[in-house]
């Protein structure tokens, strides 16, 4: 009997804090004009296989900043700042990296330590996988991927902000992988919003980066209902 | 004649020595290419390609970076090839000991060279493949030598045809200035080995002013601002700074070669090989420093950083053959009496009157 009861303690304390877990929600703008994007037409047109995939469409630009007609920022991972040992990514289904029409598409994403990114090939040429993570114990891979090839999957062990994924083959495709060690995290939709789910009561400092615009904190509580933090960047 | 400048007369060997020191030349530019294009990760095998043995790669992967990479293995295995052949070559029909075993240093250098490329490539080291920048230029810096070695143009020279020495001023002047070129290709390499672009977009002002701020603020609203499609690494305030510390040496190197030109005419007279070299070697240093300035204007383009590379390659193999040549007339005595004395801080030199 007293051995069951630490066990029943910890259960129950641990549905109440799923229970009275809420989403830190907000939306996230951009301030200022960003420099203009760069036409990545030479770029492709300079590759057979990838024009070929452009006939008659408009050419795709980089996407540094990629803002609303309201300011509404997208791309900006947030993440609760400093929040480790809580990762559930080798249980969590794995993320999608895809490569199609050379681009990588999403070109910014965030997984989980441990959480498996399955990167495809849908293109109907040969691509190379390289990431460079610079944090210890992430390893770097280059692999080639052959069209029609099988998906290559790779996972993190440890947290990193940025992981530059790119094709050497076509060197403007870039995407960037952001590692946590916890599931409370989230990427600025093209609205500018973002949700971070089911965060337990507390007390945490809330962190929004960009690549280029920076990165900026708010602390906030949480309790039993959502909270709701924005952010505003300003073009540097 | 002494053992030292006794020449084989072997013209067949000089030409191919000279077709060795010329694909060397081009495989520089296309390891120039690989690295302005971002593709020196392209092939993640080695020494096989996607899987195919090097030299089966079917031509459907010929395309992108991956053109430039393999394009890179197969002339380096030409040149490994053409070297081991030259080293071989050497060893069997040249008759001073010291070229047979400049041979045997290209192959074991080359060889090096082609392990040195893989490992950047298997291993994923970015540092390696700026080493393997540096001994590409030291390597063709060799083959060059080689081609002079095996020439009539050494044997004549060495002979004592025409009798003048070079002040040991002027040659130490020229040896400084060889060995400033090397360190400069060296930070060159540096700079090009951390993927970052232009780390200031113009010239010659630095961010609108002679000397950048390179303050944090500063460098934030730079990365900021970037929109670089190759330059994906983020700039730093170090590597804005050992971009005007190119600047510099740069312009350094521009006044010192002009310097050496100058007392060249003075000391040797303008028909003198080694002045005339010294011209040309200036004239390299111009288009050099303009070439610099057009990588900045173009952000980087890849042929005109590329052909800033090969310019450099030969900046420096000017100044070292120049060297070379001017000390091989260390030991020549004057026989002729001197039609003109120079003195000067530089030492003086003797000349015949029909050098002048």
């Amino acid at each position: 009997m007293k051995s069951i009861l630490p066990i029943l303690a910890f259960g129950i304390f641990g549905a109440w804090q799923t229970a009275c877990a809420a989403d830190i929600v907000g939306l996230i703008t951009l301030k200022g004009t960003p420099p203009a994007e760069t036409d990545l037409g030479s770029y492709i047109n300079g590759n057979a296989d990838c024009a070929a995939m452009y006939q008659g469409q408009k050419m795709p630009t980089t996407h540094f900043y990629v803002v609303g007609p309201n300011g509404e920022f997208a791309d900006v991972v947030v993440s609760l700042k400093g929040v480790t040992g809580k990762s559930a990514g080798a249980s969590s289904p794995p993320v999608v990296l895809d490569q199609k029409n050379c681009v990588y598409t999403p070109g910014i994403l965030a997984i989980q330590t441990g959480q498996k990114l399955i990167v495809k090939n849908s293109d109907d040429c040969v691509h190379n996988v390289h990431s460079a993570p610079t944090v210890a114990g992430n390893e770097e891979h280059n692999d080639v991927q052959m069209a029609g090839g099988p998906d290559l999957t790779y996972m993190f062990p440890k947290a990193e902000m940025f992981v530059k994924f790119e094709c050497n083959v076509h060197p403007w495709m870039k995407a960037w992988v952001s590692v946590f060690d916890s599931p409370y995290f989230s990427v600025s939709d093209k609205d500018g919003k973002f949700v971070i789910k089911n965060v337990p009561p507390g007390k945490y400092t809330v962190e929004a980066n960009h690549r280029k615009a920076g990165a900026q904190t708010q602390d906030v509580e949480v309790a039993d209902k959502d909270v709701t933090v924005n952010f505003t960047f300003v073009v540097k | 004649m002494n053992a030292k400048t006794q020449n084989t007369n072997n013209p067949w060997l000089h030409r191919f020595a000279v077709l060795t020191a010329i694909i060397t030349f081009l495989l520089l530019g296309v390891g120039g290419l690989v690295t302005s294009h971002g593709a020196g990760m392209s092939v993640p095998d080695w020494p096989t390609s996607y899987g195919y043995t090097m030299f089966a790669l079917p031509f459907k992967f010929w395309k992108g970076g991956a053109l430039f990479e393999h394009s890179h293995r197969l002339l380096a295995s030409g040149a490994g090839f053409l070297t081991t052949i030259l080293a071989v070559w050497l060893w069997l029909k040249d008759s001073r000991r010291w070229v047979k075993w400049l041979g045997v240093i290209a192959f074991l250098l080359v060889v090096a060279q082609g392990v040195l490329g893989g490992l950047r490539v298997t291993l994923k080291m970015d540092n390696l493949g700026v080493i393997h920048g540096v001994v590409a230029q030291s390597f063709f810096i060799l083959v060059c030598a080689i081609a002079l070695f095996t020439g009539r143009f050494w044997g004549k020279w060495s002979a004592g045809e025409k009798m003048f020495c070079v002040t040991r001023g002027l040659r130490t002047l020229v040896q400084a200035t060889t060995v400033l070129i090397f360190c400069q290709l060296v930070l060159g390499a540096t700079m090009r080995g951390q993927h970052a672009g232009v780390a200031i977009p113009d010239f010659p002002t630095a961010y609108g002013k002679i000397w950048p701020d390179a303050s944090p603020d500063a460098v934030a609203h730079y990365n900021a601002q970037r929109m670089d499609v190759n330059g994906e690494n983020p700039i730093t305030a170090f590597q804005i700074e050992l971009q005007m510390f190119h600047r510099i040496v740069a312009l350094t190197i521009g006044i010192l070669v002009a310097f050496c030109a100058w007392l060249s005419w003075k000391q040797l007279g303008g028909g003198n090989p080694l002045t005339k070299l010294a011209w040309s070697w200036l004239a390299l240093i111009v288009l050099q420093i303009g070439l610099g300035a057009w990588t900045i204007w173009s952000n980087k383009a890849a042929d005109v950083a590329t052909l800033h590379v090969l310019v450099g390659a030969l900046s420096l193999v000017t100044g070292a053959l120049w060297c070379i040549i001017a000390f091989g007339r260390r030991e020549v005595e004057t026989k002729i009496a001197p039609a003109k004395t120079i003195s000067g801080a530089f030492g003086t030199s003797t000349a015949m009157a029909a050098n002048k």
